[in-house]
């Protein structure tokens, strides 16, 4: 028996072979034994502050919102250090295991921000750690590669499956029944079995904590949308959580790949059905016959066909709607950033911020503070931004960017 | 409902023998060659058989069985193609035991219901859910209830690490055996299989039904060694996977090699 509820409504769980009860009940149980332990949370935040950065500040838009009476401020989890948000919550799951006696951390990663922020705690406290990535992520994430191997980390490449995140998933679990005695899995998403959503979202919710702080600085009033983007729903959980007593609408962007229409996305919220995988009951993209489908998208931190148990709940509350944007969207807003604000968001965060352009875009006359949280940089992505751009015809002949056909619609 | 498994293992017991049970993955290759390997099981001498369900995402399986999974949905294998298999050697062996192991969200796509119903209707006697522990047959509808309608038992996994409370819940819950699991981590044959005779010893005193070892089991000497640690059978997935998967290219010569290899498994099983 678990001693917090495992569910979101109908959501969430602890669909794994039974040989990992034990050390899931361990890892609740030393949760539950810190929740109110002021000892551990002064080391969480000390970490935070003192070696992440936090709080990291809100920064309105000056150029992008031009002509517009809509105001837009970027939450910058891209300053924390690690270059995302991954890092709040890899300090507390690092912290739960050292109370645990493990000396070895494991981690899934997609566009390699979560495996960075595994490696660099790993580095920091003195564990083995080991991180698996797709085949197809290691290629088009190099920089986040030799980062973690930089700090020390052993990369697996996982060529199984699609050879991205969910086999990455698949392969750390099999590492964790094998090893759970001496090692910790670090999920990096508030998704799998319980209590991994529930603890990340814990050592995330400090994001939502200071934008409702720093906006009502800045304006004196809450805002009038949050937005995150959704692959498995970290950086937008801590976002949103301490959103969800108020009224402020909030929305979750899913990769819309090329397209919902086309098939080739990875909108779970929107077009998933309810299932069991990664340990938790959620909705996932899988055939009738329950075989889980490869997600699209050109967000490696996005690939993923399923979601994590919570945001499933709030999209079938309707607290939260679950929009997506497209890859062309993505690109469109990782370039204007890049170009208005001198900002290189990562190409995950360029989809929650397309969708505020498109809301900026869609009512130009309206007076709107949205909030959009820059989960995390985009230095890891200029490679492969520049290799789409490319085949997209916006490099023109001089070397400067064209973002007009970004803008067609097909 | 007469309990093949329980039936089957009281006889061996009466003739002072373990059981061998092979496991292979359904439509591995493809459907027919898959109905052919399940003949050439039970024509060698297999006392029961276990058998996977292919799953897109295997998390609890090693590289051997993962590798069939695909194979067996690269071949256009779906649920109805799994279950045709299982009624074509359920028709042709009326008293053999049978189980699946199938991920849970094969049984949930398909509702608990209708995918007791179809296990019923196949003739199977037992479905074993690897990623449902004792904790959670009751959520996300009940699965146990879902297969008592139908007369399925529910087989669950008893592992090294189980504690007390554990232990007893599946003792009282598991239904036509219970799958020992002889050591932590997945499937294969890379690491040697563990001797859990504490945890095989805690389940007879509590009265659960017959335990079955698995995981790391590859050799006949193995079989000797698993029957000593007080289960009643062995089962042996990865290393009949093998078989198929190096013969592919001539499947007379994968049957052949696969029934010489569950016979010498099976003589194991002959103290």
């Amino acid at each position: 028996m678990t001693i917090l509820n495992p569910f979101f409504g109908k959501y969430g769980g602890q669909y794994v072979p039974e040989v990992l009860i034990p050390a899931l009940d361990q890892l609740e149980k030393t949760y539950v034994e810190v929740r109110h332990d002021p000892s551990f949370w002064r080391e969480y935040h000390d970490l935070l502050n003192e070696y992440a950065g936090r709080p990291t500040p809100l920064t309105p838009c000056r150029n992008l919102t031009r002509g517009t009476k809509t105001r837009i401020y970027l939450k910058r989890e891209d300053l924390l250090h690690g270059g995302a948000h991954k890092t709040n919550q890899v300090i507390g799951q690092a912290l739960l295991a050292k109370r645990m006696g493990k000396t070895r951390l494991i981690a899934e990663t997609g566009a390699g921000q979560h495996g960075t922020a595994t490696a660099l705690i790993s580095a920091l406290m003195g564990f083995k750690c080991r991180i698996y990535m797709g085949a197809k992520d290691i290629d088009r994430q190099k920089p986040n590669v030799f980062r973690m191997r930089l700090m020390g980390a052993e990369v697996c490449g996982v060529e199984k499956g699609s050879g991205t995140l969910k086999d990455a998933c698949n392969e750390a679990l099999r590492d964790y029944a094998a090893n759970f005695e001496n090692t910790h899995y670090l999920v990096g998403t508030a998704a799998g079995p319980h209590p991994f959503p529930t603890i990340v979202r814990e050592f995330q919710k400090v994001i939502g904590e200071e934008v409702r702080f720093q906006i009502q600085q800045l304006e004196g009033r809450l805002p009038d949308a949050c937005i995150a983007c959704v692959g498995g729903g970290s950086n937008a959980i801590g976002m949103f959580d301490d959103f969800l007593d108020s009224k402020v609408p909030l929305y979750g962007v899913e990769p819309g790949g090329r397209g919902l229409k086309t098939g080739l996305h990875g909108a779970t919220i929107e077009e998933g059905t309810d299932g069991i995988f990664f340990g938790a009951m959620s909705k996932n993209l899988q055939t009738e016959d329950g075989q889980i489908k490869e997600s699209t998208t050109i967000s490696a931190g996005l690939d993923f066909p399923s979601v994590g148990p919570q945001h499933a709940y709030l999209g079938e509350t309707g607290r939260v709607k679950y929009v997506n944007a497209t890859d062309l969207e993505a690109l469109e807003a990782f370039v204007l950033l890049s170009e208005q604000e001198g900002i290189i968001p990562a190409v995950e965060s360029s989809h929650a911020l397309a969708y505020a352009i498109r809301m900026m875009r869609e009512n130009p006359d309206r007076e709107q503070v949205l909030v959009v949280n820059i989960s995390g940089r985009g230095d890891k992505d200029i490679f492969s931004v520049s290799k789409y751009l490319e085949d997209l015809g916006c490099i023109r002949a001089d070397g400067s960017i064209d973002t007009a056909p970004l803008r067609r619609k097909d | 409902m007469e309990n093949r498994f329980e039936k089957r293992f009281a006889e061996l017991a009466r003739r002072n023998e373990g059981g061998f049970v092979p496991f292979v993955t359904l439509c591995d290759p493809d459907k027919e060659t898959s109905k052919k390997i399940l003949d050439s099981l039970v024509k060698a001498g297999a006392d029961a058989l276990e058998l996977g369900f292919p799953f897109s995402d295997p998390s609890a399986d090693g590289p051997v069985i993962q590798l069939a999974d695909k194979r067996a949905l690269g071949s256009g294998a779906k649920t109805s193609d799994f279950f045709d298999c299982i009624s074509y050697i359920r028709q042709k062996n009326p008293d053999l035991p049978i189980s699946i192991l199938v991920y849970a969200n094969i049984v949930c796509a398909h509702g608990l219901d209708t995918f007791f119903k179809m296990a019923a209707d196949s003739g199977l006697d037992a479905v074993l859910i690897p990623d449902v522990p004792v904790g959670m047959l009751h959520t996300s509808g009940d699965f146990k209830q879902a297969a008592d309608r139908h007369g399925v038992n529910l087989v669950l996994i008893a592992p090294p690490n189980a504690s007390e409370q554990t232990l007893e819940q599946i003792a009282k819950t598991t239904g036509g055996y219970t799958y020992v699991l002889s050591r932590f981590g997945i499937t294969g044959t890379d690491k040697a299989f563990g001797k859990p005779v504490k945890v095989i010893k805690r389940l007879k005193e509590l009265g659960a039904p017959v335990p079955i070892l698995g995981f790391g089991i590859s050799t006949p000497e193995h079989v000797k060694e698993a029957l000593k640690t007080g289960a009643v059978g062995a089962i042996a997935g990865s290393a009949c996977v093998k078989i198929v998967a190096a013969h592919l290219d001539d499947v007379p010569l994968m049957l052949s090699e696969l029934e010489k290899y569950v016979a010498s498994m099976k003589a194991a099983t002959r103290a």
